[in-house]
């Protein structure tokens, strides 16, 4: 059985989709524990051992309520909202390199759906239509709450757009490319020997600012804590889902754990050198010539740790999220914007000219 | 033709006369949307990556976002429509007519310039070399227009800033 390269190619992109849908389902059980492990509580334990079961327990839960369209309500962008919701938040994981290529003899796979030269906006576009789906909600719910909640949520989501596009230019000017894959492989020594350094050569040390304001930009756009106002309780009305019920309700809520994955993801590319790990190349050298192992199971062995280390930055950046989630209280709206427009974004300008400044004089490349 | 050309721009077609023809303006503003994203396409189709990401990203994600903003709020529907007289739907027709005219008459006898295979440059098109022209030969116009786009945030700003004495909320 052979499959062409494209083939492969394909199954890798299913692969990314279904791990896509795993991570964000796992997400609410984690929410949870966490939830409980910061508040000294037990949390889920109920289905299945550790209570590992609730995800599922949850989905059937959502799928057999009541399917409600409220009087007046546009029909068919009711229905629509929550859909393209969840497609903009799949969509942007097509483009995240997960791991360098693997070796079959003449074969090669690269771990990332797709290679694109633009890589860094296509992600870009993506979160910018994110917002679509929380405004036709709202809209379509023929409820004057659900409508402010919706324009709540958007303005919030432009606002942080612009401080989070202004983050990533420092990001770009350094690494002269928008090529995801690209600015993975230069936050790493070329070469080899022993380096300390080995994790200094992520951006996150040559761009802290950028990096912290481009997580807080994370936050805001992916509604949560301290920034989630789209849909806050407590304060004000439910917001742009005040009408959804049952699996409806379930996507938007959904797609918010996608966007987290999604949102840790490009920061573990971007900031965090992606799958490249400390004293990798040592490693490499050692399955190859200290080992009994084939050339090309040596490169899989060391690409394979590549993957399992791109893993674990994007689930210590889910931790940090959830962490944060439950220890910080939220923001008020105008508290909100007054931080986007008047110090995340001067900030970013500010960095942008110190990149360039530091590039100028040759401190930096 | 491919047939993604094909069906990208009848996909086009169709949702440009969705824009005209549909009764909300809601689902006007989401034809639109879809229209952008088939002209994204069409970028694509002609190897112009960033141009395809910088159009989705300014016009389908930032610019009808806020059409859309304005138009959920003005809450249009049929009581409030504005009707039109006939004289002024019967101008609005031959204007629109004439337009189509000249434009079809000017590419009635247009044949594609078709490109040698041998000698074409993959690379044109990528966003490097968009900037190397940008910043080599069209550098002054390039400039010009962040003037221009400068001097309209600055209006924008002092449209929405409050005089002294207006409430805050």
């Amino acid at each position: 059985m052979t499959l062409p390269a494209l083939g492969w190619q394909g199954l890798v992109v299913l692969a990314t989709f279904g791990i896509s849908l795993l991570i964000a389902t796992y997400c609410t059980y984690a929410e949870r524990v966490i939830a409980a492990f910061l508040q000294d509580r037990v949390g889920p334990d109920r289905a299945g051992p550790f209570g590992l079961l609730q995800p599922l327990a949850d989905a059937v839960k959502l799928f057999t309520k009541e399917e409600f369209f409220p009087a007046g309500a546009n029909r068919a962008l009711f229905v629509f909202g929550p859909c393209l919701a969840m497609i903009t938040a799949l969509m942007s994981s097509a483009v995240i390199p997960f791991g360098n290529f693997l070796k079959f003899g003449d074969t090669e796979i690269h771990l990332q759906g797709i290679e694109i030269n633009v890589g860094m906006l296509y992600v870009f576009g993506i979160v910018s239509l994110g917002v679509y789906g929380i405004m036709i909600g709202g809209w379509a719910s023929n409820n004057k709450f659900s409508l402010l909640g919706a324009i709540r949520a958007a303005s919030q989501n432009i606002s942080y757009e612009l401080a989070m596009g202004l983050a990533l230019i420092a990001v770009l000017m350094m690494s002269g490319t928008l090529s995801l894959r690209e600015i993975t492989l230069q936050q790493t020594h070329v070469g080899g020997g022993w380096h300390i350094g080995d994790i200094f050569t992520w951006n996150v040390f040559k761009q802290p600012l950028g990096f912290v304001i481009f997580i807080v930009c994370a936050f805001a756009e992916t509604n949560r804590t301290p920034f989630d106002l789209p849909e806050c309780e407590t304060e004000l009305i439910g917001g742009y889902h005040t009408e959804y019920s049952s699996m409806k309700m379930g996507l938007y809520l959904f797609a918010e754990y996608v966007n987290v994955f999604v949102a840790t993801a490009v920061m573990s590319v971007l900031y965090f050198g992606g799958f490249n790990y400390p004293f990798q190349y040592e490693f490499l050298d050692f399955l190859t010539n200290k080992t009994s192992l084939s050339a090309d199971w040596a490169h899989n062995i060391f690409v394979l740790m590549g993957v399992v280390a791109m893993f674990a930055k994007i689930f210590t950046g889910i931790f940090f999220f959830m962490w944060v989630r439950w220890t910080l209280p939220r923001f008020r709206y105008d508290q909100l914007m007054r931080l986007g427009w008047t110090i995340l974004i001067p900030l970013a300008i500010f960095n942008i000219l110190l990149t360039g400044g530091l590039i100028t004089f040759g401190v930096i490349q | 033709m491919s047939p993604l050309f094909l069906f990208l721009s009848f996909v086009a077609l169709l949702s440009a006369l969705g824009v005209v023809l549909a009764k909300n303006p809601v689902h006007s503003v989401l034809f639109l949307i879809l229209t952008f994203f088939t002209l994204s396409g069409h970028y694509l189709l002609l190897n112009a990556q960033f141009l395809a990401a910088v159009n989705i990203i300014v016009y389908a994600g930032a610019i009808m976002v806020l059409f859309l903003f304005v138009i959920m709020f003005l809450n249009l529907n049929e009581e409030t429509e504005p009707h039109k007289p006939a004289l002024a739907k019967f101008a609005a027709a031959i204007a629109g007519g004439s337009l189509l005219l000249i434009l079809v008459a000017a590419l009635r006898n247009v044949s594609p310039a078709g490109y040698d295979p041998a000698s074409f440059d993959s690379q044109i098109g990528m966003v490097d070399r968009l900037g190397m022209v940008l910043f080599r030969d069209y550098a002054l116009p390039f400039e010009l227009a962040s003037i221009l786009l400068l001097a309209a945030m600055v209006g924008s700003v002092m449209l929405g800033k409050r005089e002294t004495g207006e409430r805050n909320f």
